[in-house]
């Protein structure tokens, strides 16, 4: 193994997290939990002795399911997260966009967070001064950049984060699903600008769910499943392994969100769950316009108290294929004690096709070992005069929590 | 990109130190955003707490008597309590702060401790000017010991960065440290002679006087009080004469090599404990 080939070198990588059972983070709990002799947390293994190299010059594409540890992966690649076991090292500059606009504070104007963000890329002022008129025109943002970022639309702030992140000079680039969000035209310039980063013959490590991508810019691809690697080889092998794995079954696009069970509906008797599409007023609708953002509410009452789970949804077209999916895993749940009475509100950016969609939910534990509930089609909504005609990239989406702990209902 | 040690090569490399101004910035920018005063407010808030306990304890009490030009010499004692009191804690919910970042990019954590704390040295640089308008319109004969103000200021930095270190680090794990920090602030507000004058300790009580003394904010507070407003101020020198002077100087290479040491330890893992 010679480190003059190799931008990367991953050896024995296994990450184990601590995750606490309870609200470990106070002293009570704590002394509490030191008297009784318990540990107070869980282990969970995300990446289990995972070995790889990436050469430099390499377009390398990172697949696998929700879970199956990609994120945990890009993350130690990144040194945000020091291995628990093994190594990782990196021959190279190495720029990370785990997430776009990476700082971005609503608070200030799009001027003072071009600063802050190229900061972070290791910019100077002088040099974001340099470039700064061709970061607004990339981004066709001009006359909003004294504006604050929170007045922005959700597209605005990604076309403003994105035309800053291009202009990171790194040897190692590492992509997050960067390219999964915005319009079409967006993505045109996301994908030009891979084809530029592959003429340049830079190193990128791209995380990514669409198999097109793979194929269009990868040189090699590795799967990824629970934590392991299941295959590395060329971007046919991997494409073809991850469709046959997760396609010929519509159902199993479902098991992203609850691993799937005979009956169409299984029960947690300690669960209640109802979902409602509603407007951004809170109305009851079924049928949202081009421009409307879809807003699914689930209202999740729980009889006893109940610890450690997420919920995932996920919305299919009529024959049953999923368009998105998506679970709380990356904001937890609040917890459910008896009685309790939780609404979780997605807001999810209309980039659907015109159609009928139904939409699936599940109560998983956050090891996955326990379905506590999956209910399909338990609502319907449609989406009108779209101008989309296939849903290809997935829409941007944040979770809000409500929580009601009143035992009167 | 980025190494995780803290060298001091790398704290004034190029990268951080365009890191540490951008933060800074924001910092100082996000502060007052929606206040109508604005900066103001950071030399306002320390001059009403003056005022009020300027009203209290030298006009209802009269503990001012026996010092020459008390509105100085109590308020330069509250800029620098407000100094440590507000760097400490700024440290304290830094690194919790910016958990978004952490969790997304890999940087030195530390920068942002400093960040931190350097918002509250700006705050006390308007706050020291505010004092010399003060010692203008007061009768007091400067020397040319008020230099000695800027290594005292130094000495106090170094201590309050060295318990911020430890703080943000501490609160990572352990959210109480928050709470536990704030009684403890106000009991070392009222064990620090800020609002009364050491003498009316040493008088009743000389060894309780010593023992306060060896507090490194007292004797930054006392010294910098003897160069700037009264040689009468009864400072550690004046009071120990011996080698004890130098149990602050202990105390805070002490603390600062512990939070060091606590925080190198602990930064790898903030990303997943956050």
């Amino acid at each position: 193994m010679t480190h003059q080939e190799n931008a990367v070198i991953v050896e024995n990588l296994t990450k184990t997290f601590k995750i606490p059972t309870e609200s470990s983070n106070g002293l009570k709990q704590k002394l509490i939990n030191t008297l009784k002799g318990k540990k107070g947390y869980r282990e969970f293994t995300p990446l289990n002795n995972v070995s790889f190299e990436i050469k430099k010059g390499e377009f390398f594409g990172i697949v696998g399911r929700n879970g199956s540890g990609k994120s945990t992966l890009l993350k130690s690649i990144a040194n945000i997260y020091t291995p628990t076991r093994g190594s990782v090292h990196v021959d190279g500059s190495l720029v990370p966009f785990i997430e776009l606009g990476v700082g971005f504070n609503p608070e200030l104007t799009g001027r003072e967070n071009v600063f802050l963000n190229g900061a972070l890329l290791g910019f100077s002022r002088a040099e974001m001064e340099a470039m700064y008129d061709d970061i607004v025109d990339f981004a066709e943002i001009g006359d909003f950049m004294d504006e604050k970022l929170k007045n922005y639309s959700s597209g605005m702030q990604v076309r403003l984060a994105f035309s800053i992140a291009i202009r990171a000079d790194g040897d190692i680039l590492l992509l997050d699903e960067v390219l999964a969000v915005g319009d079409e035209a967006f993505q045109r310039k996301c994908f030009d600008y891979f084809a530029q980063l592959k003429i340049e013959k830079k190193t990128v490590i791209l995380v990514t769910h669409g198999m097109s991508n793979v194929r269009d810019f990868c040189d090699r691809a590795m799967l990824l499943s629970d934590g392991q690697i299941k295959h590395i080889g060329s971007t046919q092998e991997i494409t073809e392994l991850y469709e046959k794995i997760n396609l010929p079954d519509p159902e199993k696009e479902l098991v992203t969100v609850g691993k799937k069970i005979d009956d169409s509906e299984s029960i947690d008797e300690r669960l209640d769950v109802a979902v409602k599409s509603v407007s951004k007023s809170g109305k009851d609708v079924n049928q949202f316009l081009a421009d409307d953002k879809i807003y699914l509410e689930v209202n999740v009452v729980a009889q006893e108290y109940i610890d450690d789970v997420f919920l995932g949804i996920s919305i299919h077209k009529p024959d049953g294929e999923a368009v998105f999916v998506k679970t709380t895993e990356d904001n937890p749940l609040p917890i459910l004690n008896s009685g309790a009475k939780v609404r979780v509100l997605f807001e999810i950016q209309n980039i659907f096709a015109e159609n009928t969609y139904y939409v699936n939910i599940s109560i998983k534990s956050n090891d996955r070992a326990k379905v506590h509930l999956i209910k399909e089609d338990t609502k319907r909504f449609r989406v009108v005069n779209s101008g989309i005609h296939k849903t290809t990239f997935r829409p941007i989406v944040s979770i809000t929590y409500k929580k009601d702990d009143s035992k009167d209902r | 990109m980025f190494k995780s040690n803290m060298k001091i090569s790398n704290i004034i490399s190029r990268r951080n130190r365009i890191l540490l101004r951008e933060l800074v910035i924001t910092d100082f920018k996000l502060r007052y955003q929606d206040s109508v005063l604005g900066y103001a407010w950071s030399v306002l808030k320390p001059l009403f707490l003056f005022l009020i306990l300027y009203i209290v304890f030298d006009k209802f009490l009269r503990l001012g008597r026996d010092i020459e030009n008390f509105p100085v010499y109590l308020l330069l004692g509250i800029v620098l309590w407000t100094f440590f009191s507000e760097a400490t804690n700024l440290g304290l919910q830094s690194i919790i702060g910016r958990g978004d970042l952490i969790r997304k990019i890999n940087f030195p954590k530390y920068i942002i401790v400093i960040s931190g704390t350097i918002s509250s040295l700006i705050n006390l640089a308007f706050n020291l000017l505010v004092v010399a308008v003060f010692v203008i319109f007061s009768d007091i004969q400067l020397t040319w010991h008020v230099v000695l103000l800027i290594p005292l200021i130094i000495e106090l930095y170094i201590f309050s960065l060295a318990v911020a270190f430890f703080l943000a680090a501490v609160n990572v794990k352990l959210r109480d440290i928050g709470y536990l920090w704030e009684v403890f602030l106000q009991a070392a507000f009222y064990a620090t002679p800020v609002l009364y004058p050491l003498q009316m300790v040493y008088g009743q009580w000389p060894e309780a006087a010593k023992l306060l003394m060896i507090n490194p904010v007292a004797q930054v507070i006392q010294d910098a009080r003897f160069v700037v407003v009264t040689d009468g101020t009864i400072t550690s020198w004046g009071l120990f004469g011996d080698w004890k002077v130098l149990i602050p100087f202990i105390i805070i290479a002490v603390v600062a090599v512990l939070a060091v040491f606590y925080f190198k330890r602990n930064s790898p893992y903030f990303a997943e404990d956050i």
